[in-house]
């Protein structure tokens, strides 16, 4: 339908292919900082209960929701702040949420893990271990029964492998071919304990003894996370079934705020390598620069933004008010 | 309005197939629902009029396929999910009281799961202790449920499509030896509300509130204590939550005294809820401290002359009532 040439065609492409990956590398700025004034907001004791922190795991959920459109379904986990940024939520909402305030996502009723928002597809964070699988896959079935052509992605960390569910729904997802992506967040520990006391077998193994499509991804690596993202979910939207994608990341924090002496189970150094080596922020930019898409400078202007974006945002929440108290026994039922 | 005789059972497959026809939306998965149309063959005939993509049998997998339910519920679909015996319900309780019973409050009413699970409850069945079960108290007791109770064909209906049509998570439990029971039902649509209680037969001197399988005993143990000359009101809450306490206090009130009764354990269960509603709303008025009779805190045995000892019957609750009505 085009009559342009193909030389501008491919400049075009070319200009797409950096805004991008500009993009994709400031939403994982986003994430960072995000999570960074969670931390701070915790330690200083302005956030009430539990602040799990998605630091250094911020290429999976960016290289996958970079792959969906908005009206795509995810569900997300405990450990959801990058998932919900990721897939196109406000951070003033976000934290007012997380000081449970009434202008949060859930007017302040559900709080860091529970931040659901269907302007943007988000089915909701879920503090059960695997506890969204279900949900995940039962919005698949709406999408196919309906025709509307939406993929749902569900986010899980590998401890949700121990979870008998998701073997349930896997089986019923490869049976009734639903367009459903599970997607495991491979952090390496369940909380405390390092996944491979507590996973027999291979993960991948998991799924393919469904006949599921199975992937795996560097989970550092915001493309190679999208690009194997964008094939999934062409492959799911056009009706070939679900797939389940491995994506190998760490978590840099503890398995919360309060998590600080963490060296009975895993070692200082093995966290340092990490955040040296194998940062997605970092590996991202170093590509940029390679790429000529952009400059020290104008990265360090993605993260200025970004930072005063997020300071904003925890004005807001913080000066932000209560919901009354009569919101108490509101919306029990619809 | 044209009244028929159905048994329960066709009554509650009428309510499917009418809200099925009225809404592409409403769709039924379970395991052995579609060509087997169910142990029970509540469902016979449902997956020839609607096709195999609304009426899905699924793999023996209580919590994924609830959790489906849940999902399809939040994004378009209106799920009528079927547990065969109530005693799997144990297997779906993180779907429904984490999942089903929260999305809405917790995500501050943005999400809603209009999802019905039908299953099934009661004892005499000769089933033994992992199939007899009556386990409706559980779903009461969490905020964000509704849960449905009906005693007769008509109610079975008109209570059946008004929970698929409600927005929220309901549990609708049928009295698997209540299928074959037959009644007048119209062959029209009609909708009950769900919190409104029914008497199912007037009295003046004991109330007897019973739900479901209790509700035929309370009537037959009425007939009893007619001959005694004792007049037995039969009340039916029809819903366990919501719950109209209103109509049972009016009952309470009138009579004085009072037998809750309830297939479920009388212990922490339904009827010792409904015992101190009426203990809150109604003591003063009493002349007789409330009884409970609920299933005996026991496993359900399979030996017949044991399982019939564990619930309440007509000559055990006419005798109750008797004894009730002569101390005061």
């Amino acid at each position: 339908m085009s009559t342009v040439t193909a030389k501008p065609e491919a400049s075009r492409e070319a200009a797409s292919e950096k805004d991008k990956w500009l993009r994709a590398y400031r939403q994982m700025v986003r994430i960072r900082l995000f999570e960074e004034q969670v931390n701070e907001l915790y330690t200083r004791a302005l956030m009430p209960g539990l602040a799990h922190l998605y630091s250094g795991e911020e290429a999976v959920a960016v290289g996958i929701c970079e792959a969906l459109r908005i009206d795509d379904y995810i569900t997300s986990t405990h450990r959801g702040h990058g998932h919900c940024l990721a897939k196109g939520a406000s951070p003033d909402r976000m934290f007012a949420e997380l000081l449970g305030k009434e202008a949060g996502y859930c007017r302040g009723k559900g709080g860091s893990m529970h931040i659901a928002d269907p302007a943007t597809g988000n089915l909701g964070a879920n503090a059960i271990v695997g506890g969204s699988v279900g949900i995940a896959t039962g919005a698949a079935f709406a999408s196919k029964r309906l025709g509307n052509g939406r993929v749902a992605v569900c986010f899980f960390g590998e401890g949700a492998l121990g979870q008998g569910s998701l073997y349930e729904v896997m089986n019923l997802a490869q049976l009734w071919k639903l367009p459903v992506i599970y997607v495991c967040e491979n952090n390496l520990y369940n909380e405390y304990t390092h996944y491979s006391e507590t996973t027999a077998g291979t993960i991948l193994g998991r799924a393919a003894a469904f006949g599921i499509e199975t992937a795996a991804a560097d989970g550092q690596d915001v493309r190679a996370v999208n690009e194997v993202a964008t094939r999934l979910v062409k492959r799911a939207r056009a009706g070939e079934g679900p797939a389940f994608l491995q994506a190998d990341t760490y978590r840099y924090s503890g398995h919360h705020v309060g998590d600080i002496n963490r060296e009975y189970y895993r070692s200082k150094t093995e966290e340092q390598r990490w955040k040296t080596d194998r940062d997605p922020i970092k590996l991202q930019s170093n590509w940029l620069i390679e790429q000529r898409y952009a400059d020290a400078a104008a990265l360090e202007q993605i993260t200025m933004e970004a930072r005063a974006e997020m300071e904003a945002a925890v004005k807001f929440a913080v000066t932000a008010p209560y919901p009354s108290v009569d919101q108490v026994d509101e919306d029990i039922y619809a | 309005m044209p009244e028929r005789e159905l048994t329960f059972a066709q009554a509650v497959r009428e309510a499917l197939a009418e809200e099925m026809r009225r809404d592409s939306s409403v769709c039924i998965f379970g395991e052995d629902v579609a060509e087997a149309g169910t142990p029970f063959k509540v469902l016979s005939g449902l997956v020839e009029e609607f096709g195999a993509e609304r009426v899905l049998d699924t793999p023996i997998s209580e919590a994924g396929f609830t959790g489906i339910g849940v999902g399809a519920a939040m994004t378009g679909l209106r799920p009528v999910v079927d547990i065969m015996f109530g005693d799997f319900l144990t297997l779906t309780m993180d779907q429904m009281v984490n999942q089903a019973a929260k999305a809405h409050y917790m995500s501050g009413g943005h999400w809603k799961v209009p999802m019905v699970l039908r299953t099934t409850l009661g004892a005499t069945r000769r089933s033994a202790a992992q199939h007899s079960q009556s386990l409706h108290a559980w779903f009461s007791h969490v905020p964000g449920l509704k849960v449905v109770l009906p005693s007769t064909p008509y109610d079975a209906k008109g209570l059946l499509k008004t929970a698929i049509r409600d927005e929220n998570p309901v549990v609708f439990f049928e009295d698997k030896m209540m299928y074959k029971l037959k009644g007048q039902v119209p062959a029209d649509d009609y909708t009950i509300p769900l919190g409104v209680a029914d008497v199912k037969r007037e009295g003046d001197d004991i109330t007897l509130v019973a739900t479901s399988s209790m509700v035929q005993v309370a009537l037959g143990a009425a007939v009893l204590l007619e001959k005694e000359g004792i007049s037995a009101e039969v009340v039916d809450p029809r819903t366990t939550w919501p719950l109209d306490e209103k109509t049972i206090l009016d009952s309470v009130k009138k009579t004085s005294r009072v037998i809750v009764m309830d297939e479920g354990y009388g212990r922490y269960g339904v009827a010792a809820e409904l015992a101190a509603v009426i203990a809150e709303g109604a003591f003063y008025d009493l002349d007789a401290p409330v009884k409970r009779m609920g299933a005996m805190h026991v496993p359900i045995p399979f030996s017949p002359p044991l399982e019939d000892v564990t619930v309440p019957t007509e000559e055990t609750v006419y005798k109750a009532a008797k004894e009730m009505c002569a101390k005061s």
